[in-house]
């Protein structure tokens, strides 16, 4: 009941973000398709540090590499950015299976330093691909971005601009993208593997001793992990139509904001990473003339949240409120006549 | 045939030899009580034979099958189920998903036919009205019935059980007992560390002494607590 009420919310919520650019300015197109991706980076980053464990400071590394995998397909191989964006993504994965086979020898903060290590050292050689440019990085030829899948018919359609259509384009698939990520990590996080995953972040001892096996989970969601991040980041690019490996592998952009949403969102909570990226968004609003305050402010604002409100912004709500609209559990099978003694 | 057993292991931490060439065999369905001081190394022996700790020296057989290498995990799904001496709740979950995370996995139960066996276990081991609460905030008994509420939910056919009526008050080991007891009737093999004697002599058949890692005697509880070693070493009595 409570799944149906959610889930028909959410239809209506998506249902009018997909007529945004339909009826919206384009400068608010632009806007949410930034925050749409930052969403997609943040439940993913959410899932890693919050589900599984692995709180990792690398994860601009998956955006990088589908980023410029993407750049590789459509320049130097002439093919669709989209079909690149979907190559971006799995070669981001397979990247990150040698990352695992390295980095998962550390714990805690040697895990988080390692990563890190691996996206400046994932930045530094891209750096080195001259056919894309070196370290000054390169653009997206015009006519790739005009002729890509989608972007035709949506000219057509709304009679927009090329440059509006391919907003469009990539509006609407960061928002798939956005939706699908919350489904999956909804299903994920309810299926075995998912309650496995829960018991290994309270208890690894107590969790091999039940039989789950917490290395493979670990493993599993940041293979999963790395390659929606990959797709994220490649989707990001063409959009932005230019690369730079500073660009691609920020640390500040596609880490440290991400870890900013969620933490303040509410870590190891589904719906966190909304609550976060909504108040990031919000922020940048206001604070985006102020330079480096805006920096200052938002680290501040992180600082405050973990000493004051550990739970973040959401997961202290849902603990006042004692309802939550995405609930991970499951709910023992009550007996069909419980006995008096039973009632809780 | 035995179920499972020790053949000669050995484990050191550092100079410290905790467990020193330690035998024996439990049979199907046996009752199997081990006693000792302190520091005697019994929990160390639980931990090399649930594949926590892995023996410097000796094998450990499960149906006469060498699992010496084998995991935790393995070992969980080939029917070695324990209980932790200081209960380890998986705190944000629920009590009903404390059991369900085991018989999904260690079980080996599909998401149909697991529902049914963990309540069954809860209603057993007197949870039932407890299911749907977070297992961080249990009180001590609760924790210890949900530690083998957990390890019956993995389906073993040996459960270790480490310390499980220690800081219990009388009624409630009693209780406690007769869930073991039933457990044990349904052709369950124990092992069972305690240092609740009278508890444990009501289930065990056979008892084994441990004292600075090795075995000072085995035989049934009357002779090994009649001893007059046992007696000096473990209950400080001058023989």
């Amino acid at each position: 009941m409570r799944t149906l009420v959610t889930l028909a919310i959410g239809l209506v919520l998506l249902t009018a973000m997909a007529l945004v650019p339909v009826l919206g300015p384009r400068i608010l197109v632009q806007d949410l398709f930034k925050v749409l991706c930052l969403l997609v980076l943040a439940l993913n980053w959410n899932l890693l540090a919050g589900f599984a464990g692995l709180v990792s400071v690398g994860q601009q590394a998956f955006v990088g590499v589908g980023a410029y995998v993407m750049f590789a397909t459509t320049i130097l191989w002439g093919m669709d950015p989209l079909a690149g964006v979907l190559i971006g993504g799995v070669v981001a994965m397979a990247l990150s299976v040698p990352v695992a086979f390295f980095a998962f020898r550390l714990n805690g903060a040697y895990f988080a330093i390692g990563t890190w290590a691996v996206a400046d050292i994932a930045r530094l050689s891209f750096g080195q691909w001259r056919a894309l440019g070196g370290g000054t990085g390169t653009a997206l030829p015009r006519d790739a971005t005009r002729e890509m899948l989608g972007v035709g018919a949506v000219r057509d359609l709304l009679g927009v601009s090329p440059a509006a259509a391919i907003d469009a384009v990539t509006y609407w698939l960061a928002l798939a993208l956005a939706a699908v990520m919350l489904l999956a990590c909804w299903l994920f996080l309810r299926s075995r593997m998912g309650l496995g995953l829960q018991a290994v972040r309270d208890n690894p001892v107590a969790a091999q001793s039940v039989g789950v096996d917490p290395t493979r989970l670990k493993a599993l969601v940041f293979l999963l992990t790395a390659f929606a991040t990959g797709l994220c980041g490649a989707l990001l690019f063409i959009q932005t139509g230019r690369i730079t490996p500073d660009a691609a592998f920020s640390v500040i952009d596609w880490t440290a904001f991400v870890i900013f949403i969620v933490v303040i969102g509410g870590i190891g909570t589904l719906p966190g990473p909304i609550v976060g990226v909504l108040v990031f968004y919000a922020l940048q609003q206001l604070l985006a003339d102020y330079g480096t305050v805006y920096l200052i402010a938002l680290g501040l604002i992180g600082i405050a949240i973990m000493l004051f409100a550990r739970r973040g912004l959401w997961g202290g709500l849902i603990h006042r409120i004692g309802y939550d609209p995405l609930p991970l559990g499951h709910a023992a099978p009550r007996p069909p006549h419980p006995t008096q003694e039973e009632r809780p | 045939m035995a179920i499972l057993s020790l053949q000669g292991a050995s484990k050191s931490f550092g100079a410290l030899k905790v467990t020193d060439d330690v035998s024996f065999d439990l049979a199907p369905g046996e009752a199997l009580g081990i006693i000792g001081p302190n520091g005697a190394g019994k929990s160390t022996l639980f931990n090399l034979i649930t594949g926590n700790l892995r023996p410097d020296a000796g094998r450990v057989m499960l149906d006469e099958r060498d699992i010496t290498a084998e995991t935790p995990m393995q070992r969980c799904a080939s029917g070695i189920g324990r209980s932790f001496q200081i209960p380890q709740p998986f705190d944000h979950l629920t009590v009903y998903e404390n059991l369900l995370v085991a018989a999904r996995f260690g079980g080996g139960l599909s998401g149909a036919a697991a529902p049914a066996v963990c309540m069954d276990i809860l209603q057993r081991t007197g949870l039932s009205a407890l299911a749907d609460r977070k297992a961080g905030g249990l009180p001590l008994l609760n924790r210890k019935r949900l530690e083998l509420a957990r390890a019956l939910a993995t389906r073993p056919r040996v459960i270790l059980l480490d310390e499980i009526a220690g800081g219990l008050t009388d009624a409630e080991c009693v209780d406690l007992v007769a869930t073991i007891r039933a457990i044990h009737a349904e052709g369950t093999a124990i092992i069972w560390i305690e240092h609740v004697l009278h508890a444990l002599t009501s289930v065990v058949t056979r008892l084994i002494a441990l004292n600075f890692g090795r075995v000072l005697m085995s035989g049934t509880p009357e002779e090994v607590m009649a001893s007059p070693q046992v007696q000096e070493i473990y209950l400080g009595i001058e023989a």
